[in-house]
């Protein structure tokens, strides 16, 4: 019982997938100008990430391994259709607010990380723990931004009046306050962090098959790509 | 706006005051990954033009001849990531064989666009602003040309922020995120150009 707390309790502080892992900024920055939206991307990712960790927990013995990533993408894709399919129909403000960013819920490195990391080699029950705590994980992250720069930058809670109209800082709510306030909540972590003795260490959430998403991805680095090894091999 | 006039709004657009990453938001992780070099940024901003500007011509045909007429346009995002997937292993393999000095340049950077979110995007965009063929192309084209330019503008300020000595706290990626939000600050400067510039 305690393991699986822990399975839990995993996503959402000691590996956080967007402040540990570094996975999915995009859609952080993007979508944390308003709470509502930020909830609505949360909600919307945790269910994605839930139901695709499921499935392919559920499929994981069946997958061959070489053509795994593609079986991988069109499973999240599926998923991600229905949310927007639904999202569509009932919700069409948040639709609207969400643009292209639910569309690329496909693409977003969290997902397929997990998929990777832990559902293809974990049981059923695990990994829908998993998916759910770093859905979880991801929703607190974004919005506990969206709070500040939406309080900050347009004065508003939830669309309610906070601050006084012409007292805001607009720019927070623009694009360079994704990067500032993105930036602004590492540093407070990483300060945190050091305040109780311990080092900021960045994990890599996924095996580096993905490619394109965190900062510590070795991968990234040229040298180190498989293509390039192998290329040096052949040198030497 | 006339055939001719369309293509370079939509250009400067996507280079400057639409620019994906430092103005929309996407592809920020290979961003803020790839852009510790110049030169490597420059490899795979090659790479992301090339192809951004393949996928948008194959899914615009995609969707126009398979499936518009099989009514099945709500499977968009499916099979679009799976012809973007599929299209970087062909380019791949067909560079390797038939052009060996592309892809030795660009090949290194190849497997990692398929999950750059800013290729699904600008495949989807296409659709959405219901582009012609050749609109298409040019959207593709010009959109990876602003992630070229943001990402090789980017490296440039990492470079200069190597010398900089920030706060402890700040020290490695919140410092790159200020960076950031400063080298986005002077893209805010074009908003509206565009509008005017092609009345």
């Amino acid at each position: 019982m305690k393991n699986k707390l822990k399975i839990f309790t995993n996503g959402l502080f000691k590996e956080n997938p967007v402040l540990i892992l570094l996975l999915g900024c995009c859609s952080v920055l993007a979508i944390s100008v308003t709470v509502s939206g930020a909830i609505g991307m949360g909600l919307a990712m945790t269910f994605v990430l839930v139901c695709s960790n499921a499935v392919i927990s559920l499929l994981r013995k069946v997958i061959p391994d070489k053509v795994r990533i593609p079986c991988f993408i069109v499973v999240i894709a599926a998923f991600v259709t229905l949310v927007q399919m639904v999202v569509e129909a009932y919700l069409p403000d948040l639709y609207e607010s969400l643009g292209i960013f639910l569309a690329l819920i496909v693409v977003n490195c969290i997902i397929l990380g997990r998929a990777e990391m832990f559902a293809s080699k974990n049981s059923l029950g695990d990994s829908v723990l998993d998916g759910l705590g770093m859905g979880i994980g991801y929703t607190l992250v974004i919005v506990a931004m969206a709070v500040v720069r939406e309080l900050i930058g347009s004065g508003t809670l939830l669309g309610y009046r906070i601050i006084p109209e012409g007292y805001q800082i607009g720019i927070l709510v623009q694009t360079p306050g994704g990067f500032l306030m993105f930036g602004i909540f590492m540093a407070v972590l990483i300060y945190v962090l050091g305040k109780h003795g311990k080092k900021f260490e960045p994990k890599i959430g996924c095996d580096g098959k993905c490619g394109a998403c965190s900062e510590n991805c070795r991968i990234r680095d040229v040298n180190e790509t498989p293509a390039a090894l192998k290329e040096q091999e052949v040198q030497s | 706006m006339t055939g001719a006039a369309k293509l370079l709004f939509i250009t400067f657009t996507m280079v400057f005051t639409e620019n994906y990453v430092l103005v929309q938001f996407l592809a920020i992780c290979p961003f803020l990954g790839v852009s510790k070099k110049v030169d490597s940024s420059l490899g795979m901003s090659g790479a992301v033009i090339f192809v951004m500007t393949l996928a948008s011509m194959v899914t615009w045909v995609i969707y126009k001849y398979v499936m518009i007429p099989l009514n099945i346009t709500y499977l968009s995002t499916i099979i679009f990531i799976l012809v973007i997937a599929a299209l970087v292993q062909f380019v791949e393999i067909v560079l390797k064989k038939f052009i060996k000095p592309l892809y030795e340049a660009l090949g290194v950077y190849l497997p990692l666009i398929t999950t750059n979110c800013a290729v699904l995007a600008v495949t989807l965009l296409n659709i959405s602003e219901e582009y012609t063929f050749l609109q298409s192309a040019v959207n593709g084209f010009s959109a990876g040309l602003g992630f070229g330019l943001a990402l090789v503008l980017f490296s440039g300020v990492r470079m200069a922020l190597k010398k900089a000595k920030p706060p402890k706290c700040f020290e490695g990626l919140p410092i790159t995120l200020v960076a950031a939000a400063l080298t986005s600050m002077t893209f805010m400067g074009f908003a509206g150009i565009a509008e005017n510039l092609f009345k």
